[in-house]
């Protein structure tokens, strides 16, 4: 996408105006942030910036106190979890949440388990199903039978990324998800984005490494202090701009700005 | 399906470096922590056996010891369930006291008295064990959503609940002993004829043998549907040919146990029967509330390892966190295994007042205890996240063993409560110590 103008038609995702405070602290305040089919869009900010808690109201994890999330268009209702799963919103958390002490299969399916005709748990179906989706993100895992805490860091990374892409998501939410890798593990993970990418699916990244978010990402949108920066094409802006968004909240002539940008121009 | 046919090889590869006793383990698939319990209570069974000079490994001794286990058994196999959701229930045994006076004082009083029902009217122990059952889902349902949904900690919860039960059982009948009970509710408390008799013990026997078989059947064909890695067939006739031993070794040994001189007179006189030179031989055969233990065993097994609810129920006490995020509904699962919790309480009270023919405020004082130590003994972590029922019932089993086998060797009360408490411990301990190193 080396096109200057924005991506048209209906977005993905449009949050429009989200703020959610905890006690006396606006932990997001007023952002907006969309999402097309098939784009990589990047979250990018401090600790306590505000990305985490935003996306997590995204995915049901918190509740806004206010603005609206439109989904293709319509409204949508999300008010825990199991809404935005409805809606095909798949989050891979930064803590992976796995349970620890129950295999893979048992993870993948967690919320969503195989049935038999009986209205029991149909582990050997789940457990089929999940050797053929980790297959093809890790094709060497064999550690099926054994409680997740035992897998390495890179296994349950790729047992928390199955578990997003097993159901046909249509929007990714990835919450850091090279941190707890290695670089070859980490390059596997950059080539599975472009995979899920190139099959139409709309992707929030949030990541502090820089470099990773321009080989990813098509979009970057900075939020400071729980307010948004502003929002650029990675093509339009340079690696030190974003910093400085990042930084000092000062807003470059390639990015559209938000309410959180510095105001000494104007 | 390329994981599998480069699996097998990997696997046989491993397999050929392990020793003697790891493959076999392997091959078998059994949880050695289960067969260290068993081992320690086979020692702790024949050393006593040993040093009582031959008491202990008797029909008539290990047929009452299945008799004792039965209630605190059945409870330990719900607060498993609480123990793996990171709570605690404090409150069991007063739970316990309050529904055993409820079931008492509606069957020897209030439905015969105040409703007018004739003694021995079959509705009166069903209504009493109903009766029962529906305050004890009750009283969990209480308890489950105060802590729950107005997120109060299970442990002062049930603290209080220790307490309040206990004195709401004493108002009852201001501490007065109700006796006795309805015949056919007695029954529930095992005896001569709360116990189902030879013939029927072989047939139970022979179709839990028969249930095994089947079991072991289909999950092979299950493996093979998926074409997963199959155990050796000899690996599954051994543990079916074990499994259908020890059952019909139990049945056998049900059915070795004599009714005693005096019923056996009773009962042949009633029906006209002339008892021979030698005596009759009537046996006892399974009592029926080991029956009901059994059963209790299977039905919460069979929830905790096939059902999405005990699915959620290990997920949760793996990580709470995790389970939310998953979309479950984590407050109602909770609340969910505390009714379990006193829907199990009621039956275990059913059993232990029909034992003593009597609703005493006092049944069930301090079985918390004993409910806790066995599924902590049965391998629950209380750190939550993993426990078996089965373990839980072996724990409660092993408890009472050293329980009734220090009667036995005579050992005074306050010494039988010093080996108790440090046996809890150092099996915590190795339970830990095998836990780092696995």
């Amino acid at each position: 996408m080396a096109n200057n103008t924005a991506p048209t038609g209906t977005p993905l995702i449009d949050m429009r105006n989200i703020s959610i405070a905890f006690g006396g602290i606006r932990a997001v305040d007023d952002a907006s942030i969309d999402l097309f089919p098939g784009e990589v869009v990047a979250l990018l900010g401090h600790n306590g910036a505000g990305k985490s808690t935003l996306i997590k109201i995204l995915s049901g994890a918190y509740k806004r106190d206010a603005g609206q999330i439109f989904v293709n268009g319509e409204e949508a209702s999300i008010s825990n979890p199991r809404d935005a799963k409805k809606y095909g919103i798949e989050t891979i958390y930064q803590t992976l949440a796995l349970a620890d002490n129950v295999d893979a299969a048992a993870n993948l399916f967690l919320g969503r388990e195989l049935m038999t005709g009986w209205g029991t748990l149909d582990d050997v179906a789940m457990e089929a199903e999940a050797r053929k989706v980790m297959g093809r993100l890790n094709p060497r895992f064999q550690r099926f039978k054994e409680p997740v805490i035992k897998l390495s860091g890179g296994q349950r990374q790729s047992v928390a990324i199955a578990r997003a892409i097993l159901f046909n998501a249509r929007i990714l939410i990835m919450d850091e998800p090279t941190a707890a890798l290695g670089p070859q593990e980490t390059a596997q993970v950059g080539e599975l984005v472009r995979q899920l990418k190139a099959d139409g699916i709309g992707i929030f990244l949030i990541s502090h490494d820089i470099h990773d978010v321009f080989e990813l990402a098509d979009r970057v949108c900075v939020m400071k202090n729980g307010q948004v920066v502003g929002t650029a094409r990675t093509s339009d802006v340079t690696q030190d701009e974003v910093l400085g968004m990042i930084i000092l909240g000062k807003c470059p002539p390639g990015a559209i700005p938000g309410p959180g940008a510095l105001k000494i121009a104007a | 399906m390329t994981d599998t046919t480069s699996g097998q090889p990997a696997d046989t590869a491993r397999a050929s470096e392990l020793g003697a006793v790891a493959r076999f383990l392997k091959a078998t698939e059994l949880d050695t922590r289960m067969l260290g319990m068993v081992g320690a209570l086979l020692v702790i069974w024949v050393g006593i056996h040993i040093l009582s000079g031959g008491l202990f490994l008797t029909p008539r001794n290990l047929w009452n010891l299945s008799v004792q286990t039965s209630s605190v058994a059945i409870m330990a196999t719900g607060m498993v369930l609480v123990i793996v959701m990171r709570n605690i229930d404090l409150s069991v045994g007063s739970v316990e006291g309050v529904i055993g006076m409820v079931m008492g004082v509606a069957q020897a009083e209030f439905l015969i008295r105040v409703i007018g029902f004739q003694v021995g009217n079959p509705w009166i122990w069903i209504i009493a064990l109903a009766a029962g059952v529906v305050l004890g889902l009750a009283i969990g349902a209480l308890q489950g959503f105060i802590i729950a949904y107005l997120e109060v900690p299970a442990f002062i919860v049930t603290l209080g609940g220790l307490l309040i039960w206990r004195g709401m059982a004493w108002l009852m009948t201001s501490g007065r002993t109700v006796a006795p009970l309805d015949t056919t509710f007695q029954l529930m408390g095992g005896g001569p004829r709360g116990s189902i008799g030879a013939t029927a013990s072989w047939i139970v026997g022979g179709l839990a043998c028969l249930a095994v078989a089947f079991m072991l059947l289909n999950g092979r064909s299950q493996r093979k549907r998926f074409k997963f890695p199959l155990r050796p067939v000899w690996a599954e006739s051994l543990l079916g040919v074990v499994a259908c031993a020890a059952i019909l070794g139990a049945v056998w040994v049900a059915n070795s146990y004599p009714w005693p001189i005096g019923i056996v007179r009773q009962y042949a006189q009633r029906n006209g029967i002339t008892v021979p030179d030698g005596g009759l031989f009537i046996a006892h055969g399974i009592a029926i509330p080991v029956l009901m233990a059994v059963t209790v065993g299977i039905v919460m097994t069979f929830i905790t390892r096939r059902t999405r609810f005990g699915r959620y129920v290990f997920a949760i006490g793996g990580n709470p966190e995790a389970a939310e995020l998953a979309g479950i509904n984590t407050r109602w699962v909770t609340m969910k295994v505390f009714m379990i919790m006193g829907v199990l309480a009621a039956i275990s009270a059913a059993i232990a007042s029909a034992r003593l023919n009597a609703s005493t405020n006092a049944l069930g004082t301090l079985d918390e205890l004993l409910v806790i130590a066995a599924a902590v003994i049965g391998g629950t972590s209380l750190a939550g996240g993993s426990g078996t029922v089965l373990g839980a019932m072996l724990g409660a089993l092993l408890m009472q063993s050293l329980q009734s086998g220090m009667v036995l060797l005579g050992i005074d009360s306050p010494l039988q409560s010093i080996v108790v408490g440090a046996v809890l411990v150092v099996a915590v301990w190795l339970d830990t110590v095998y836990r780092k190193r696995v």
